[in-house]
């Protein structure tokens, strides 16, 4: 158990490495003539006009926290998934009961018009 | 043992002693033999991994010229199968040029967080019944942990840029990418609900049926879902090229944009191994109890079908709208995960050792398509009741005469 864990470390140095090579093997070899037109902000010829880093849309905020909601309930469920021989009919009805406090949440956002893209 | 019957063991275990001989001659710490072995296994699944790119490059281009009734990248050696290569080589000599005012930290790790975060995945995918790299007991859990890097990555790419497009691209990609996730976390729970396990070799082992044949409706959410995450067409949203140029790579030149292009066409094979693993079986097939090595041919071929469905959806469907993509998501995929969830734990756990387990899952797939269809369709005429009160097209008005002053 504990060599495949050593796998997965070896393996996330690997995973950073083999794409930093060729990054790297670009910065060397490509040539460099740096200019501030070349290097401005690419934008359909004209510059920029005010601050990139604007604020966002609180729909996306929103989302966001649907999100949150459902995928913590959904690592909830693994364990559940997973110990599903050893549970009797009762145990799987509570988790059923679960899923379905979800889907009442989902439905109250749906009601509340929080899905709606605007 | 002979070499034919397990050869992957086979090396290991000669490796094995002369890293052993090795290393006892040397005085070294005990742990080294092991650590060198892994390291071997790691450089060649990650090697397999990357080398895996500049064939899917060609493949992708070449399937999408033959969808479109072109011949696609012909000139460069037979089929034009050194095109990889000559793109390659192009971008590696490209200048490499950032941007005034990009966050240069995370602008430069972005790229390859994009590719390893998809290349962490292959980690746990077993090749053979034996060939695993890591065997971990929470494979699935691993992949949905490590699949989410690629949201980071996007969402780094698009805000470092100091770009608008690739700021709208960035809160496009993360708006889209966190929605599909939820499906996707839905849909790969019903292989771990029906092996009993997140060990990715064990979700293999248990299927004796195919997944595909318990749980159709749930492969379908997962592809579709999956399709999103890596943002192809049509839920190309993050990179529309009409709409905000390129989305949120918009900036990068040279060999950063191509680990961009190699994450998103690696992720996309990706996504189909794990299909081909968690719905169709993985390495399982004919005669390969005596020859495990087949596993590996099985696993491929049955990924390479999945990859096509995926290019083929690519080329087929047009870019959906972003509301239609959210509305999709959140009102029709996630709440058909959940019932398929709800109805593959009861029935699954009230026909346990049932003799007919298969059929009454299989029959209650289709059972919630036909209603699911029903409902799409009863919505859809009350919409276009909806639509036909209002005038069908905005008419124009002309504009009132300003009375003269």
């Amino acid at each position: 158990m504990l060599d495949n864990w050593l796998f997965i470390g070896i393996f996330v140095l690997i995973a950073a490495a083999f794409p930093a090579a060729p990054i790297i093997i670009n910065y060397l070899i490509a040539p460099r003539k740096p200019n501030p037109i070349k290097q401005d902000t690419y934008e359909c010829g004209i510059e920029t006009v005010g601050d990139t880093w604007v604020q966002f849309k609180v729909q996306y905020y929103i989302y966001a926290l649907v999100f949150l909601i459902f995928d913590v309930e959904t690592v909830f469920l693994y364990p559940w998934a997973v110990a599903f021989d050893r549970l009797a009919l009762f145990a799987v009805v509570e988790g059923v009961i679960f899923i379905l406090i979800l889907a009442a949440g989902l439905i109250y956002a749906w009601r509340q018009g929080v899905l709606e893209w605007t | 043992m002979t070499i034919w019957e397990d050869p992957i063991k086979f090396l290991n275990d000669w490796l094995a002693g002369i890293l052993n001989a090795v290393v006892d001659f040397l005085n070294l710490p005990a742990g080294t033999t092991n650590f060198i072995l892994n390291l071997i296994g790691v450089i060649i699944v990650a090697t397999f991994g990357l080398l895996l790119v500049i064939f899917l490059t060609w493949l992708e281009r070449k399937v999408a010229a033959r969808f479109q009734d072109r011949f696609g990248p012909n000139r460069a050696g037979p089929y034009g199968i050194f095109q990889s290569f000559a793109d390659m080589i192009k971008l590696i000599t490209k200048e490499d040029i950032t941007p005034t005012g990009a966050d240069k930290i995370s602008y430069n790790i972005a790229p390859l967080l994009s590719v390893a975060s998809v290349i962490l995945i292959w980690a746990v995918v077993p090749f053979t019944a034996t060939w695993v790299g890591a065997d971990i007991n929470v494979g699935v859990l691993y992949i949905a942990a490590v699949g989410s890097f690629g949201i980071l990555s996007v969402l780094m790419a698009g805000w470092s840029s100091n770009n608008k497009y690739a700021l709208l691209g960035a809160f496009r990609a993360v708006a889209q990418l966190i929605s599909y996730e939820v499906p996707l976390f839905l849909a790969l729970l019903i292989p771990v609900l029906l092996a009993r396990s997140m060990g990715i070799n064990t979700i293999v082992e248990a299927q004796g049926t195919w997944f595909v044949v318990l749980a159709p409706l749930p492969f379908l959410i997962f592809l579709t879902s999956s399709i999103a995450e890596i943002g192809r067409t049509p839920f190309d949203l993050l990179e529309a090229e009409s709409e905000i140029v390129a989305g949120f790579h918009i900036e990068y030149t040279g060999m950063k944009y191509g680990m961009f292009m190699a994450g998103e066409f690696l992720h996309a094979f990706t996504i189909s191994v794990l299909t081909g693993i968690l719905f169709f079986g993985g390495w399982q097939g004919p005669m390969v109890d005596t020859y495990p090595l087949l596993g590996v041919v099985y696993l491929m071929t049955k990924a390479f079908i999945v990859y096509f469905i995926v290019m083929w959806v690519r080329s087929t469907l047009p870019r959906v709208r972003i509301d239609h993509l959210m509305a999709f998501n959140w009102k029709f995929l996630v709440p058909l995960s959940l019932v398929m969830l709800i109805v593959t734990a009861l029935l699954d756990k009230a026909f346990e050792a049932h003799s007919l387990h298969t059929w009454i899952l299989l029959g209650a797939n289709v059972v919630v398509a036909l209603i699911t269809v029903q409902i799409l369709r009863v919505t859809g005429r009350r919409k276009e009741k909806e639509l036909e009160t209002f005038p069908k097209r905005p008419v124009a008005v002309p504009p009132k005469e300003e009375a003269p002053a």
